[in-house]
């Protein structure tokens, strides 16, 4: 093969604005054919805005993309699929109470009679040749998020494609699953297709890719062979400059006992149980780290102490207040908590929709914990704009100025307005829920470095993660959720992430054991 | 085959950019606005053209006379303040992010509850008679609004249809009350003709042994028409000044926002919603009884003049800040104003009220229109391309 035969995607001075913001600017790289390429790159770097504009939902401001050596237009996802280009999104574009098979078949330009039967056959013959395991007769609601995955990759194999873009594919997988992603993505290697993975976690690029591509604040970096490649060598192109890599993990000083947890129960909307007879202790002093498979009850679990669920009779929250006293949380709204004088602190998932108000800046967000301090009707404002210049400048919050809205942040701003904000009432309990999802290194450093300053000073804090390698380096125990029940507590500096990945998919039969 | 016919297509001739992160500056923010303006003002001169050969200068002389002029001004004026006074009644609701699309029905009930005191309790001093009136109007109105406030908190009920609802509810009981007490008569005219009770002028005017109007020096805090002004000013200010700097106002911002995110600074989303409806439909209230007092003197379904959905628009555009709805406000009443002293003018020769609506129509499109423009830019496809697709 010659080498102009071996390149499937050639993109030539490529560039994407938004606004002022340069998304990708004059992106030139090259992607084999039959290879998976790792697209790597901190948040906000341009990798999803780059793939997005070879399926067709951007339109590059300049610049060419080749593919097999011809000049294309990509207008739209149809052009795209018709290029033999799919893309499986980080949100996957599914129709819920479709089967397998009708979401298979949906947007496929055919006869106006569907034939389900030569469908079925036909992706039954796809899952044989990659190694797939999927029910084309399942409806999509049954699902977990790994089958999803599975199917969007059949959907975009179906229709054709020879060029696969995965958004983040692992993000909401387990270590096992992921394994299993990466062992069917080598099958499509095998077969000759092209496979580009987008993702920031640089244990799974070194696993699986052939070749590393490096976007650094939507500029093309470098491609490395991945077999010369290590971790600190890709954080350092990834980042422009020596990272760091180790997070600290100070031995607790006299931990003591600040929450009681006892026989949680959170029913869901239509009755169906989240959260089941969930017991454990928080202690003072200590990171107590909270694992599982996204959606199993890390949320309720959080929600529930902060006073905003609903939750079943005979659960109990007991706060033991510093000065002895113990409270009893269940039953009380967030005001009520506030009032008894219980120094809780929550940073919510949702930071936009929950903790933090879009459209305010940082002063207005200030005011949420703050406004009620005067006793007129006025709402305070002096020492929230005092409160937000600090947070501002001990964080190194990069924002135009104090009122701009939050929404227009970066994620890791956003998330330092909201951690500043909640570490700033001196609280005695700090819950965390996925603290450094979407930030790039530099600020999930600068997060972690916050929660472990909290823990010296005697802060209960609570870290629910989802990147195992996170949780077993940062955390003291670590508790692991599964279907909403407690699958065991282990100790945060002798666990590993296999035996952790474990416990979020296997349930013991007799129910989770503390041995914390 | 399909790879080659997707090859030949040539990019998109244009395609729409959000502006992202970094928001326009105000200068060319304002220009986008003005030039929408303009050009809505060049597109209003060719329809008119069109329509009745009358030449833009001519055209626009009219419009402005019609409504600034002489003799002109104060129906303006008037008919501005009443659109601002809605438009307030809607910004603690509209930035609540609840739908009050009630204020026509709400103006109207805090009218008719005016005209019902004004009816009955003939033998009340004047100014027991004013101020009952006016509480009475404010809680009618703040009941017609937390109604479906009461209904939005308990079962979820869509609020835009909800409101939207009364207001064909509180027409039909104008109507019954106007019918009520017409009686025989061919039409129901001022309530308290001869008395004045209830009027607000009744609070200044005097009268001899015999009960007939003493003659007044003319001075502006003899004018109804001023304290109807002057009033909504105060109640703009003091609205302002509630959404900017109260405990209450900042809740209502939060609400707005995200519910969830009031929930979680304890803030009861519920409260505040009927609260803030309670309040919405009680400034429509007072907007009734000061139509009814210092306006009308009498009750008609047209008392708030369809101003009450017209003040959507006005909230909308001035996003709910209310010293920018006073200049909306300004600006439509006297579109309208203008455009109905064209249709008078040039009635004769075809310009027909119905023309003079489809102008106020090129007008709000445009401007409203221009908002888009503000978060959005057209990216054309850039000529060197189009060269390399063909």
């Amino acid at each position: 093969m010659d080498t102009q035969n071996k390149i499937a995607v050639s993109f030539r001075g490529v560039t994407k604005t938004f606004g002022s913001v340069y998304a990708n600017r004059d992106v030139t790289m090259e992607i084999h054919k039959g290879e998976i390429l790792s697209l790597l790159g901190e948040n906000g770097s341009g990798k999803t805005t780059l793939m997005n504009m070879l399926s067709g939902i951007y339109c590059p401001d300049a610049g060419e993309i080749y593919l097999d050596g011809k000049q294309v237009t990509i207008r739209s996802p149809q052009d795209a699929h018709a290029l033999g280009i799919g893309m499986i999104h980080q949100h996957f574009k599914l129709v819920d109470v479709f089967t397998a098979a009708e979401n298979v078949l949906l947007g496929v330009k055919g006869r106006e009679i569907l034939n389900v039967a030569e469908a079925t056959e036909k992706i039954n013959t796809i899952c044989r040749t990659y190694g797939f395991e999927i029910d084309p007769s399942m409806k999509v609601y049954d699902m977990t998020v790994s089958q999803k995955q599975t199917l969007e990759i059949v959907k975009a194999l179906y229709r054709g494609a020879n060029i696969l873009i995965l958004d983040e594919p692992t993000a909401v997988l387990t270590p096992q699953e992921t394994d299993k992603l990466f062992s069917v993505l080598r099958e499509m290697r095998k077969d000759g297709k092209t496979v580009i993975i987008i993702t920031h976690k640089l244990h799974e690029v070194l696993a699986v890719s052939d070749r590393v591509a490096i976007l650094r604040k939507g500029e093309y970096v470098d491609t490395v062979e991945t077999a010369t490649a290590n971790e600190q060598i890709l954080t350092e192109l990834m980042v422009g400059q020596k990272v760091e890599l180790n997070i600290e993990r100070p031995a607790p000083e006299n931990p003591v006992l600040r929450l009681q947890v006892e026989h949680l129960t959170v029913k869901g909307h239509e009755g169906e149980t989240v959260l089941e007879d969930v017991s454990f202790d928080a202690y003072g002093g200590e990171i107590l780290g909270i694992a599982g498979i996204s959606g199993c009850g890390q949320k309720e679990l959080l929600e529930s102490i902060a006073g905003l669920q609903h939750v079943e009779a005979g659960s109990k929250v007991l706060y033991d207040a510093p000065d002895g006293t113990k409270e009893d949380l269940i039953g009380k709204d967030p005001k009520k908590i506030k009032e008894l004088g219980v120094a809780l602190s929550f940073v919510p998932e949702d930071r936009l929709g929950m903790g933090l108000v879009g459209g305010m800046g940082m002063v207005g967000n200030m005011q949420l914990r703050n406004y009620t301090m005067r006793k007129s009707i006025l709402a305070e404002i002096k020492h929230s704009k005092e409160l937000a210049e600090q947070i501002r400048e001990e964080l190194g919050v990069v924002t135009p100025s104090l009122n701009t809205p939050v929404r227009r942040l970066s994620g890791g701003n956003v998330q330092k307005v909201l951690v500043g904000r909640e570490i700033a009432s001196a609280p005695a309990v700090l819950m965390t829920a996925y603290a450094v999802r979407g930030l790039d290194i530099g600020a999930s450093y600068t997060i972690y470095h916050l929660l472990n300053k909290q823990k010296a000073k005697g802060v209960a804090v609570i870290f629910v993660g989802e990147d195992l390698d996170v949780l077993v380096a940062l955390c003291d125990r670590i508790m692991v959720l599964c279907d909403g029940k407690v699958n065991g507590i282990v100790d945060g500096r002798t666990a590993t992430k296999e035996e952790i990945g474990y416990l979020m998919t296997n349930l013991k039969t007799e129910g989770g054991e503390s041995n914390g | 085959m399909a790879e080659q016919t997707v090859k030949t297509k040539k990019a998109p001739l244009f395609h729409i950019v959000g502006r992202g992160r970094g928001q326009l500056p105000a200068y060319l923010a304002w220009g986008i606005r003005v030039g929408a303006f303009l050009l809505a003002l060049l597109l209003n001169a060719a329809f008119v053209y069109l329509v009745v050969q009358v030449d833009p200068l001519t055209f626009y002389q009219t419009m402005l006379k019609g409504a600034f002029g002489e003799g002109y001004l104060w129906a303006t004026v008037k008919g501005a303040a009443k659109l601002l006074c809605i438009a307030v009644a809607l910004a603690p609701a509209f930035k609540m992010r609840f739908w009050n699309i009630g204020a026509e029905g709400q103006v109207l009930v805090g009218g008719i509850a005016a005209a019902i005191i004004m009816f009955y309790c003939t033998n009340l001093p004047p100014v027991v008679i004013i101020l009952l009136m006016a509480v009475c109007s404010i809680i009618a109105g703040g009941l017609w609004g937390l109604l479906p406030a009461v209904f939005k908190a308990k079962m979820d009920a869509n609020e835009t249809l909800f409101t939207l609802m009364m207001n064909y509810i509180a027409m039909n009981l104008v109507n019954y009350f106007y019918y009520l007490w017409r009686g025989p008569k061919t039409a129901l005219g001022k309530i308290n003709q001869t008395t004045h009770r209830g009027w607000l002028s009744s609070l200044w005017e005097e009268r001899d042994a015999n009960g007939f109007l003493v003659q007044q020096e003319e001075s502006l805090f003899t004018n109804s028409d001023f304290w109807f002004v002057a009033i909504i000013i105060v109640i703009t200010v003091l609205m302002f000044f509630y959404l900017k700097y109260t405990k209450q106002g900042y809740e209502i911002a939060v609400v707005g926002e995200s519910r969830n995110t009031a929930r979680y600074a304890g803030i009861s989303v519920n409260k505040v919603m009927l609260r803030t409806m309670i309040i919405s439909g009680a400034v429509c209230g007072l907007c009734g009884f000061l139509v009814v007092s210092s306006q009308s003197n009498t009750i008609s379904t047209s008392m708030a003049g369809g101003y009450g959905f017209t003040a959507i628009i006005v909230a909308w555009l001035s996003k709910f800040n209310t010293f920018t709805m006073a200049g909306v406000s300004v600006l439509i009443v006297a579109l309208e104003k203008g455009a109905a002293q064209m249709a008078n003018q040039y009635g004769s020769i075809g310009f027909s009220p119905a023309a003079a609506d489809v102008m106020i129509g090129i007008m709000l499109l445009l401007i409203v229109g221009s908002e888009f423009f503000i978060h959005y830019k057209v990216a054309f496809r850039k000529k060197t391309k189009e060269v390399a697709a063909v």
